[in-house]
C-alpha cells in the first residue's frame, strides 16, 4: 500500500482505507462514550425520574466501586493478562477493612491494602516469573481467597462490623451530594492515567501488551512491569472493597461474586483491547458508567429481575468483543 | 532405538519432570489413596467407592468436553451456564418422558456451543471472552426460564438416570464410562480427533494445510456443550431437583483443574482422556478425603487452588521439553 502511495497510483484508495481506519479506531476508543450518551437521551424521555440529581448521585455512588476494580484491572488487561481473582480479593478487602477498624482509620484501610497487594504480588510472581498463564493463577486465586475469607468469618456465618464511625464516614458521607467514593474512583481513574501515560512504567505496559517478545528485546523489564500489574489490581480491589464495607457499615463475606466479569466487560466495553497494548481508563469509566446506566434503566422499568440484568450484560459482552474483534481486524488489513 | 537414545541423554532432571508431567496424576492417587487406607477410617468399602464414582461423574463429564477444547488451544468457561440451562428446561417437558427431555436438554445445550464455537472460529473472538460472556448470559437465561425458582423433579425415569444402577453400577456411572469411551475414540482414532489435536499445536500451520479449521472449532465448542448439558441432567436427576441458580457453579474450575492436572497443556496441541479421568477422580478423591477428616469448606478450597497452581507449574515446562 505504501508503494501505491509513493507512486501515486491509487491515491484515493490508500486513502479511503486510512479513513476507514481512524473511523474504526475511533469507534473503538468512543463506542462506549457514544453509547453511554445515547442510552442517557432514551432514559431521560423513558423514566421521568431518571434525569434527577438523586438518581444520577445514586448511579455515580453505585459505579466507584466496581470503577476502583476496573481500574486496576484495565493495567492487568493493558498487558494482555486478565485478574480473575478481584471479587474474591474485594470480599476480602471487606472483610479486612472491618477487622482492622478496630485500630482506627489507619487500621481500616491499611490491613486490607496491604494483604490484597501481597495476595496481587503473589500471583503476579507466579504470572511474571514462574510464567503461568494469568487466566489459571487468578482462577486459583478467585477459589483461595474466596477460601480465605470463608475461613476468616467461620464460614461465612459472621458479618464483620465497622468499628470506626469515621471509616463508615468515608463510605456513606460525601460533600455536595457526591459520595468520597466516587471523589477516590474519579481520583484513581486521574492518577492511573497520569501513570499509564506520563510514566515510564506506563508507557512499558503498552509496550508489554503491544509485543512481549519486542520488548524484552528493547530491554524492557517484562517480567517487573508485569509483577507490578498484578499488585495494582489487588490494591484497587481491596480498596474497593474496604470502601464498600464501610459504605454498607460491615465486611459482607458473599460480596463481589461475578465482579471480575463486570469490572473486564467494564474494560473492554471501553475500548481496551483483551490481548493488550491498547486502551484507556477514560474509556474503562465510560464501560462502567455505561453498565450501571444499564442496570439503572432495568430497575427502572421495575418489573425485570436480576436475571434480565446477568442476561443483558452478557449479551452486551458478546456484541462488543465481537465489534471489536471484526474492528481490529479491519485495521490489521 | 533413536528416540530412547535422545531420551537417555536428556538431563535426570528434565526426565523427572517429564514423569511428573505424564504420571504424577497416577502416582498422587496412589498416595492418597495409601493415606486414606491407614488413615481414613470406613474409606475402603464398595458403598464410599460407588458414592465417590456417582459425585465425579458431572465433572468428569464437563472436564471431557473441556479435554478437547484446550487441546485446540482454547477454554469453556460457560459450561457451568450451560448445565444451569439444562437443568431450567428439563421441568419443562418432564410430560413427554424421560427421552424427549434429553434430547431437548442436550440440544439447547448445544445451541450455547454453537454461539460459543461461531464466535470463536468464524469472528475470532478470544475464546475466554466468548465463553465468559455465555457463562453470566446463559445462567441468566436459566434463571429467566425457570423463574428463579427451583422445581422438584418427579418423574421416576428422570430420577433413575441420577439414582438408579444396574446390578450394582450406577447408571450415572455407565454414562459417564460411555463419554470417556466416546472421547476417546474420538480423539485417538478418528481423523477429526488428528486434526483437532493439529489445531491446537498450530492453528496457522492447520489452516495453510487445509484443514477444516473453523468447522472444527464449531464442532469441538459444540461437543463441550453437550457434554455439560449431560452431565446438568445428570446433576439434575441426582439432586431430584432443577436447580439453575447453584448447578454447575464453578464447575469450570475443577474441570479445568482436571484437565491439567491429567497432564493436558493448556497451550493445546495434546488431550490425555484417560488423564482427564484420573484427574477428576483425583480432585474427587482430595475433596472426599478433606471431607471425611471434617476440614472446613474454606480450606478445602485453599488446598484445591495450591492443587491447581502446583499442576499447572509443573504442566507449564510442557513446551520446553516437547
Amino acid at each position: 500500500m505504501s508503494l501505491a502511495i509513493e507512486q501515486g497510483v491509487k491515491p484515493t484508495a490508500a486513502d479511503s482505507q486510512a479513513r476507514k481506519e481512524r473511523i474504526a479506531a475511533a469507534l473503538q476508543s468512543y463506542g462506549a462514550a457514544v453509547a453511554l450518551v445515547i442510552l442517557l437521551i432514551v432514559g431521560s424521555f423513558a423514566f421521568p425520574t431518571f434525569l434527577s440529581f438523586g438518581n444520577f448521585s445514586n448511579i455515580l455512588t453505585q459505579s466507584s466501586f466496581p470503577l476502583i476494580v476496573a481500574v486496576g484491572m484495565t493495567f492487568v488487561i493493558l498487558t494482555g493478562g486478565i485478574d480473575l481473582s478481584v471479587g474474591s480479593v474485594f470480599a476480602l478487602g471487606g472483610v479486612l477493612a472491618a477487622e482492622g477498624s478496630s485500630f482506627g482509620v489507619v487500621g481500616a484501610i491499611a490491613f486490607p491494602l496491604v494483604v490484597c497487594g501481597v495476595i496481587g504480588l503473589l500471583q503476579g510472581l507466579l504470572v511474571a516469573y514462574a510464567k503461568m498463564a494469568s487466566f489459571i493463577v487468578t482462577l486459583a486465586g478467585l477459589l483461595a481467597v474466596r477460601g480465605l475469607v470463608l475461613a476468616i468469618t467461620a464460614g461465612g456465618a459472621t458479618t464483620p462490623l465497622i468499628k470506626n464511625l469515621t471509616f463508615t464516614a468515608i463510605g456513606q458521607n460525601g460533600i455536595f451530594g457526591i459520595h468520597w467514593t466516587v471523589i477516590i474512583a474519579v481520583l484513581a481513574v486521574i492518577l492511573g492515567t497520569v501513570a499509564l501515560t506520563r510514566t515510564r512504567a506506563g508507557q512499558s505496559i503498552f509496550a508489554i501488551g503491544g509485543s512481549e517478545s519486542a520488548s524484552t528485546f528493547m530491554g524492557l523489564p517484562v517480567a517487573r512491569v508485569k509483577l507490578s500489574v498484578y499488585v495494582v489490581s489487588g490494591l484497587c480491589a481491596g480498596l474497593a472493597g474496604a470502601l464498600n464495607a464501610g459504605y454498607s457499615s460491615s465486611g459482607v463475606p458473599t460480596v463481589g461474586v461475578g465482579l471480575e466479569l463486570s469490572a473486564i466487560s467494564a474494560v473492554v466495553i471501553g475500548g481496551t483491547l483483551l490481548v493488550g497494548g491498547r486502551g484507556s481508563l477514560a474509556g474503562t469509566l465510560a464501560g462502567v458508567l455505561l453498565l450501571s446506566v444499564i442496570q439503572n434503566m432495568i430497575n427502572q422499568v421495575g418489573s425485570l429481575n436480576s436475571s434480565v440484568q446477568a442476561v443483558v450484560s452478557g449479551v452486551f459482552l458478546a456484541i462488543v468483543v465481537i465489534i471489536q474483534t471484526v474492528l481490529s481486524r479491519s485495521q490489521r488489513l | 532405538m533413536n528416540a530412547q537414545t535422545i531420551s537417555m541423554a536428556r538431563p535426570r532432571r528434565g526426565a523427572l519432570l517429564g514423569m511428573l508431567q505424564n504420571y504424577g496424576v497416577y502416582l498422587a492417587i496412589a498416595v492418597l489413596l495409601l493415606y486414606n487406607l491407614f488413615f481414613t477410617p470406613n474409606f475402603f468399602n464398595i458403598e464410599n467407592f460407588r458414592t465417590q464414582f456417582v459425585q465425579v461423574v458431572p465433572v468428569l463429564v464437563v472436564a471431557l468436553g473441556m479435554a478437547l477444547v484446550i487441546g485446540t488451544e482454547g477454554i469453556d468457561l460457560s459450561v457451568g451456564g450451560v448445565m444451569a440451562l439444562a437443568a431450567a428446561v428439563m421441568p419443562l417437558y418432564i410430560g413427554y418422558g424421560l427421552f424427549p427431555v434429553v434430547v431437548i436438554a442436550i440440544v439447547v445445550g448445544a445451541v450455547v456451543g454453537v454461539i460459543n464455537g461461531s464466535m470463536v472460529a468464524f469472528i475470532g473472538v478470544q475464546p475466554i471472552v466468548a465463553t465468559l460472556s455465555l457463562m453470566v448470559a446463559g445462567r441468566g437465561v436459566a434463571l429467566l426460564i425457570a423463574h428463579e425458582q427451583m422445581v422438584s423433579i418427579m418423574d421416576p425415569n428422570i430420577l433413575a438416570v441420577g439414582r438408579g444402577s444396574v446390578a450394582g453400577v450406577p447408571y450415572s456411572v455407565i454414562i459417564a464410562v460411555l463419554a470417556v469411551l466416546l472421547v476417546a475414540v474420538l480423539v485417538n482414532r478418528t481423523t477429526f480427533g488428528k486434526q483437532l489435536i493439529a489445531i491446537g499445536g498450530s492453528r496457522r500451520a492447520a489452516e495453510l494445510s487445509g484443514l477444516p479449521v473453523k468447522r472444527i472449532l464449531l464442532i469441538v465448542y459444540i461437543l463441550c456443550a453437550a457434554l455439560a448439558a449431560i452431565a446438568g441432567i445428570v446433576g439434575t436427576a441426582r439432586l431430584g431437583a432443577s436447580v439453575p441458580s447453584t448447578l454447575g457453579n464453578l464447575i469450570e474450575l475443577s474441570a479445568i483443574t482436571a484437565v491439567v492436572v491429567g497432564g493436558t497443556p493448556l497451550t493445546g496441541g495434546q488431550v490425555k482422556v484417560i488423564g482427564t479421568v484420573a484427574g477428576a477422580l483425583l480432585l474427587q478423591f482430595i475433596s472426599a478425603t478433606l471431607n471425611q477428616h471434617n476440614v472446613p469448606d474454606a480450606y478445602s478450597q485453599i488446598t484445591q487452588a495450591v492443587i491447581i497452581l502446583f499442576a499447572v507449574y509443573i504442566q507449564r515446562g510442557r513446551l520446553a521439553v516437547r
